[in-house]
C-alpha cells in the first residue's frame, strides 16, 4: 500500500472542553488511486490532510507511506519523500511570483517552457500569469489553479487535495473538474487524494471514503458507495452548490 | 581601487567595471576616478566637499553613476552633492554607498544630495546601501535628500539597504509643483542591534501633484526600525503612503504615517501594516519540501524583491 492511517485518533482541548476530530480513523490507499474523501462538513475531512501532509500531528495511531513509518517527520520530512498537499484556502504571497512558486515546487531552475505547460494544463494563459505576483490580485479561482499547478510541478507519488471546489465561481469550477479528469487520465503510479463532496469529483473516483462523526463509515469502490450518498451532503450537485454558497 | 573597494563597488552600484556616461567614484574619502560627458558636468564644489552634477536640458537616455566606498576604519565624513537636472531630460541617477569596517573605529558617511528637478523632466534615481565587515566599529549611513521638483517633472526614488549597515538615520524631503509625480520605493532589512529611522515629508504644492511613498521592511533579531513619513497637500493632488513590515525575533518597529490636508483638493491616504511571517506560508512552502529557514529565506526575498 502506498498509504496507510492505522487507528488514528485526533482529539483537543478548547473552549468546549474535550473534542474527539478523529476517534479511530484506519485506511489505506494503493498506487495508481483516484480517491475522493467525502462527508458531511465537521466530520474530519480536511484533519484528515492535514495529518497526511504533517500540518498536524495524531493523538494516536500511526501513519505509514510506502512501508515506512512517517508519523514522527516534519512537513518537510514530508513532502521530500514524495507527499504533496493542495491547502483548502491557498496562501498569497506578497512578492513571490508564480514562477518562482513552480521553481519552488518543482525543486529546479524550470525553463518558460516548461512553467508555461503547467499553467496551461490548469487552464492559465501562461503569458499572462508567469511574472504575476501570487497576491491579493488573484482571484480565489486563479490562486486555487495555480496550487494545482505548483503540485503537478512537484510530480509527486501522492497529491493530496483539501477541497479544490472552495471559494471558486462555478465557472472555475468547470475548468477545475476538467483539469481533475486530466490528472485522473494521466496518474500512471501515483495516487491522488481529494477532499470533496461534490458529485462531479465523486463521479471520477476509483474509490469513496466517506467520513462522518470522526469515523469512517463508508469506504470502497465508487459504483458501491455513490449511489448511497446521491441525495445527501456529502454528493452535492450543481445546483446544491449554488444554493450552498447563497 | 583596491579589491575591498571593488568588491563593494558591485554591492552598491552593480558596477563591474568602469560605468558607461557620466561617474565620480568615491573612495575613502577621495575621487578614485570621474567623467563628464557632453551634456552632463561634474564638478568639485570650491567651498564644501561633495560635487555639483549639472544636466543640459533635453538630456535623454543617459545617466550618472556617483558611488561612495569606503574602507577605512575610523572615517567620518558628510559630502553634499547637488543635482541640476534641465528641463526635458530624461536621465538615470545611480548613487549608493557601502562601508567595510573591519577595525574598532565608527565609519560614517552621511551623504546630502539635493535635486533641483527643471519642468517636464524625468528622473530615475537608485541608491543602494551595504555594510560588511567584522570589527567592533559601527558602520553609520545617515543620507539626507531634497528633492525639489517643477512643474510636470517626475521622478522615481529606489532606495536599498539590505545588510550590514548598523545605524541609519534617513530624511528625505521633497516639494512638487503643479503635474508632479514622486514614487519612492524603499526597501529595508535590519539585522543584529542595527536601528534605522527614515523620515519622508512630502509637500505637494501645486494643482495636479502627485506622490507614492511605498516602504517595506524587515526587522530581524534585536533591530529596530521607524518609518515616518507626512505627506502635505496644499492643492489639489494626491497622495499616497504605505508602510509594510514584516517583524521576527525580538524586531521592534514603529510606523509613524501621517497625513496633512490643506485644500478641499487634496486627497490622501495612508496605509500601514506590521506582522509577522504568516504561518499558513511557511506551511505552503514546507509541503513543496523547503526547510522552515529556506521558507522564510524565499519570503523575505519576494518581500524585499
Amino acid at each position: 500500500m502506498m498509504l496507510e492511517l492505522r487507528n488514528i485518533r485526533y482529539d483537543v482541548d478548547d473552549d468546549a472542553g474535550h473534542v474527539d476530530i478523529l476517534k479511530d480513523v484506519s485506511f489505506a490507499i494503493g498506487e495508481g488511486r483516484f480517491v475522493v474523501i467525502t462527508g458531511p462538513n465537521g466530520g474530519g475531512k480536511s484533519t484528515i490532510a492535514k495529518l497526511i501532509a504533517g500540518v498536524t500531528k495524531p493523538t494516536g495511531g500511526s501513519i505509514f507511506f510506502d512501508g515506512q513509518d512517517i508519523t514522527p517527520l516534519d512537513i518537510t520530512a514530508r513532502a521530500r519523500l514524495g507527499i504533496s498537499y493542495a491547502l483548502q484556502q491557498p496562501v498569497r504571497f506578497k512578492g513571490i511570483q508564480v514562477i518562482d512558486l513552480l521553481r519552488i515546487a518543482a525543486g529546479r531552475e524550470l525553463t518558460a517552457a516548461e512553467s508555461c505547460d503547467y499553467l496551461s494544463r490548469v487552464g492559465l494563459c501562461a503569458r499572462d500569469y508567469i511574472f504575476r505576483e501570487v497576491n491579493a490580485s488573484l482571484s480565489g479561482g486563479e490562486l486555487k489553479r495555480i496550487e494545482i499547478a505548483t503540485i503537478l510541478a512537484r510530480g509527486t507519488k501522492l497529491s493530496v487535495f483539501d477541497e479544490p471546489e472552495a471559494g471558486i465561481d462555478l465557472w472555475s469550477f468547470q475548468s477545475l473538474i476538467r483539469v481533475f479528469e486530466q490528472m485522473r487520465a494521466s496518474i500512471e503510479g501515483g495516487s491522488i487524494l481529494v477532499i470533496s463532496h461534490q458529485e462531479r469529483i465523486l463521479e471520477i473516483a476509483d474509490e469513496i471514503i466517506v467520513v462522518s462523526g470522526g469515523g469512517i463509515s463508508m469506504h470502497g469502490p465508487k459504483d458501491e458507495v455513490l449511489p448511497k450518498l446521491i441525495g445527501t451532503p456529502s454528493a452535492l450537485t450543481g445546483c446544491d452548490r449554488l444554493q450552498e454558497r447563497s | 581601487m583596491d579589491t575591498i573597494q571593488k568588491r563593494i563597488l558591485r554591492e552598491v552600484a552593480d558596477l563591474h567595471t568602469v560605468p558607461e556616461g557620466a561617474y565620480n567614484i568615491r573612495a575613502n574619502g577621495e575621487s578614485a576616478g570621474r567623467r563628464s560627458t557632453a551634456n552632463i558636468e561634474i564638478t568639485s564644489k570650491e567651498n564644501a566637499s561633495g560635487i555639483d552634477i549639472r544636466i543640459k536640458p533635453g538630456t535623454k537616455h543617459e545617466s550618472v553613476h556617483i558611488p561612495v566606498v569606503l574602507s577605512e576604519s575610523g572615517l567620518k565624513e558628510t559630502v553634499y552633492n547637488d543635482f541640476y537636472i534641465g528641463e526635458d531630460c530624461d536621465v538615470v541617477i545611480v548613487a549608493g554607498c557601502g562601508i567595510s569596517n573591519c577595525g574598532s573605529q565608527d565609519s560614517e558617511h552621511d551623504g546630502i544630495h539635493r535635486f533641483f528637478i527643471g519642468r517636464r523632466a524625468k528622473v530615475r534615481y537608485v541608491e543602494k546601501h551595504y555594510g560588511e565587515g567584522d570589527g567592533a566599529g559601527k558602520r553609520i549611513l545617515n543620507p539626507g535628500t531634497e528633492v525639489y521638483m517643477q512643474e510636470d517633472s517626475a521622478m522615481e526614488m529606489e532606495m536599498v539597504q539590505i545588510r550590514g549597515v548598523d545605524s541609519t538615520e534617513r530624511m528625505t524631503t521633497a516639494e512638487l509643483a503643479a503635474g508632479a509625480r514622486l514614487i519612492v520605493k524603499e526597501r529595508l532589512m535590519t539585522h543584529g542591534k542595527q536601528s534605522a529611522v527614515s523620515v519622508y515629508k512630502v509637500s505637494l504644492n501645486g494643482e495636479g501633484a502627485s506622490a507614492d511613498v511605498v516602504s517595506r521592511s524587515v526587522a530581524r533579531d534585536e533591530s529596530y526600525q521607524k518609518f515616518d513619513a507626512c505627506v502635505t497637500g496644499n492643492a489639489p493632488c494626491h497622495g499616497h503612503t504605505e508602510c509594510d513590515s514584516i517583524i521576527m525575533d525580538r524586531g521592534r518597529i514603529l510606523a509613524v504615517p501621517q497625513l496633512e490636508a490643506n485644500d478641499t483638493g487634496a486627497e490622501l491616504i495612508h496605509e500601514a501594516a506590521i506582522g509577522k511571517i504568516a504561518g499558513e506560508q511557511l506551511v505552503k512552502l514546507m509541503t513543496m519540501g523547503l526547510t522552515e529557514a529556506e521558507a522564510e529565506e524565499q519570503i523575505i526575498n519576494g518581500f524585499l524583491k
